[in-house]
């Protein structure tokens, strides 16, 4: 499979080729060079990827070769087993959840899924769920705290799908009822934003204790398109809609919205996803550990007043 | 042929500029001509068809609530430009000019009131200002008017009427999904009863938080509610969606509300499901939450 590769990002790719190639030349001086030019490689990344618009990091949360929940879940855990249905309707692919090991301890994960290939693609809806994706998340998310499992939860939609079964099923009670649950599960929940925080069919599972962003991961509440063709009935001007959705990583921190950035290795974790993958780890691993002694009373309100505080408003106050 | 025989004849044909401005209305729905006056004593109900015109906050608080008991909470709360949000018009414009047309400061009026005695907690949104769009302020205000009816153990009711999350405010209002349903969840943990009335237009991130987080859901008839807009769904799937797709009646059929009644029987049913309901709230409070809850209950003492 050939590198797919985003405009601003062929510089760096044409540097490492170079380097390949004299690599695989082998000859003795061009080691020197080899390492002249990885240095430059680092340097090219730092530039390239650290001073991206907000439409690029867009591009890059839907990067063809972004680690997805599967990836992670492959990349992080030792063990895991997949459940699945929602015991209602059926099993929704565009979601995955089980229960998973990380050297002794024991999680329940769930995640969207958008899929790599076209034909995956197509099976897992590109990410989008149905109401059974969210029922089976709520199920899973129960069972985890009857039986005290931590739960991870991977962040990777454009958005729920907009579809008429999906609307007949009750989409907007499915969401909203995640949404209300969620405060009652007593049970550290660790939310890993790892590529496209797109709008309910993300936040539904995306209430947790401790929310962790990647920096190329983007996060709002309308896809940048949907939001041009609002404000300026032009899908064209979805990059201007990006910069104003202010929906970078930096831009959630700051808002509150998250806890922690996450720090992309190399640039972008397609780049090198088993190094991103372990980092995203160690995080999630040091935030349970932090959150799984709390007694259900503190983690459950503590958990509604970090929602509580969340919002900008004027005016008198009470 | 006048107009006025015309519309007698049913003939559907009617531009707005044929109809004289303030005195008549026309139904969108059946195409009715209605005597303006006569309307609003209908509560704006079409009498032919039970279209449910669109009314303004304030005039469904008056619907629903005893004369002159409704006390208004975090009226001065108004949006903030948080994110500098970018646009072809400046978001404190779009605010600014809401709030001139519709009198109010934000898209929802919140307060206590009582409810042919009954005191309760009330809250309606307001589609005239901005569409109704939850961004910070809803968010806060919602949840301080749960928050005021576990403290004084007294019902919420909330009227719904949303195209869903601001868009400028971008993730703070995605977010008041999330802080609004913790709200909710409070007040369903202390066995408080929250009856969400769902109106013409309720969609997006309105319908996908409180508003399918009632113990009872009651919707208007024929109200469009749904999460994605038809619009979305249409473009998405390719072809035309069914008839009455995602109105009230078709929601009813799908097991999604428990009832549709007009603004006419809206008192008088939530008097019976409140009083029903509070006779086991007034002595129970799930102890697994008492527990949970120790702030919360410190403060209804
Ligand atoms: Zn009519």
């Amino acid at each position: 499979m050939g590198v797919r590769m985003l405009e601003f990002e062929s510089p760096v790719y044409e540097l490492e080729g170079r380097i390949e190639k004299l690599k695989r030349g082998g000859c003795s001086e061009s080691s020197s060079e080899v390492a002249r030019l990885e240095e430059r490689l680092q340097d090219l990344e730092r530039r390239i990827y650290r001073d991206l618009s907000p439409w690029d990091r867009v591009l890059l949360a839907r990067h063809p070769q972004r680690p997805t929940t599967r990836d992670y879940i492959s990349m992080i855990c030792d063990d895991f087993l997949e459940l699945h249905g929602d015991r209602c309707f059926g099993d929704d692919t565009a979601i995955i959840g089980g229960i998973a090991r990380i050297e002794e301890k024991r999680l329940m994960v769930v995640g969207h899924e958008k899929g790599r290939n076209t034909k995956e693609k197509i099976r897992r809806n590109f990410g989008m769920a149905r109401p059974e994706g969210f029922r089976k998340t709520l199920r899973l998310m129960r069972m985890a705290e009857k039986y005290s499992l931590p739960i991870v939860s991977f962040i990777d939609t454009p958005g729920a799908y907009p579809g008429v079964g999906a609307e007949e099923r009750g989409q907007s009670r499915a969401i909203a009822e995640n949404l209300k649950e969620i405060f009652d599960i007593a049970t550290p929940v660790v939310v890993v934003i790892i590529g496209e925080g797109g709008s309910g069919g993300a936040l539904a599972l995306a209430v947790g204790d401790r929310v962790l962003m990647l920096e190329n991961a983007v996060y709002s509440v309308i896809s940048p398109e949907g939001c041009a063709a609002i404000l300026w009935k032009s899908k064209e001007r979805a990059p201007d809609a990006a910069a104003s959705l202010r929906l970078t990583a930096r831009d959630c921190l700051e808002c509150g919205v998250v806890d922690t950035v996450i720090e992309e290795l190399h640039g972008a974790s397609h780049r090198d996803p088993e190094g991103n993958a372990a980092v995203v780890k160690r995080e999630l691993l040091a935030f349970i550990k932090e959150l799984e002694d709390l007694p259900a009373d503190v983690l459950l309100g503590a958990r509604r007043e970090k929602y509580f505080s969340i919002g900008y408003f004027e005016g008198k106050g009470i | 042929m006048n107009w006025l025989k015309r519309a007698k004849q049913g003939i559907k044909t009617w531009r707005k500029r044929d109809i004289p401005d303030g005195l008549w209305e026309k139904c969108p729905s059946c195409g009715e001509i209605l005597y303006r006056k006569e309307l609003i004593k209908l509560l704006s109900v079409c009498p032919k068809c039970r279209y449910h015109f669109r009314i303004d906050a304030f005039t469904y608080i008056g619907i629903l609530t005893d004369r002159n008991s409704f006390t208004e909470m975090d009226a001065g709360l108004v949006s903030g430009d948080p994110l500098g949000f970018r646009d072809s018009r400046k978001y404190r414009d779009r605010v600014k000019d809401a709030r001139r047309k519709t009198g109010m400061n934000s898209a929802i009026a919140t307060g206590t009131a009582r409810l042919d005695g009954r005191k309760v907690v009330l809250a309606v949104m307001n589609f005239g200002f901005m569409g109704g769009s939850m961004g910070s302020v809803v968010g806060e205000k919602i949840t301080r008017a749960a928050r005021r009816a576990v403290q004084e153990r007294i019902p919420l009711i909330i009227v719904s009427s949303s195209g869903g999350a601001r868009m400028q405010e971008s993730i703070l209002s995605l977010m008041q999904m999330a802080k609004t349903s913790a709200a909710i969840a409070l007040v369903s943990n202390n066995a408080i009863p929250y009856i969400s009335i769902i109106t013409n237009p309720t969609t997006g991130g309105v319908a996908a938080s409180f508003a399918f987080q009632g113990d009872v859901i009651i919707a208007e008839p024929k109200a469009l509610i749904g999460f994605a807009g038809p619009r979305v769904i249409r473009e998405t799937v390719g072809e035309e969606l069914p008839e009455g797709f995602q109105r009230s009646e078709f929601l009813l059929e799908h097991g999604m509300i428990d009832m549709i009644r007009s603004r006419q029987e809206l008192k008088g049913v939530l008097g019976f499901v409140l009083d029903s309901l509070m006779r086991g709230a007034a002595t129970r409070v799930k102890e697994e939450h008492r527990e949970h809850d120790r702030t919360t209950i410190s403060l209804i003492r």
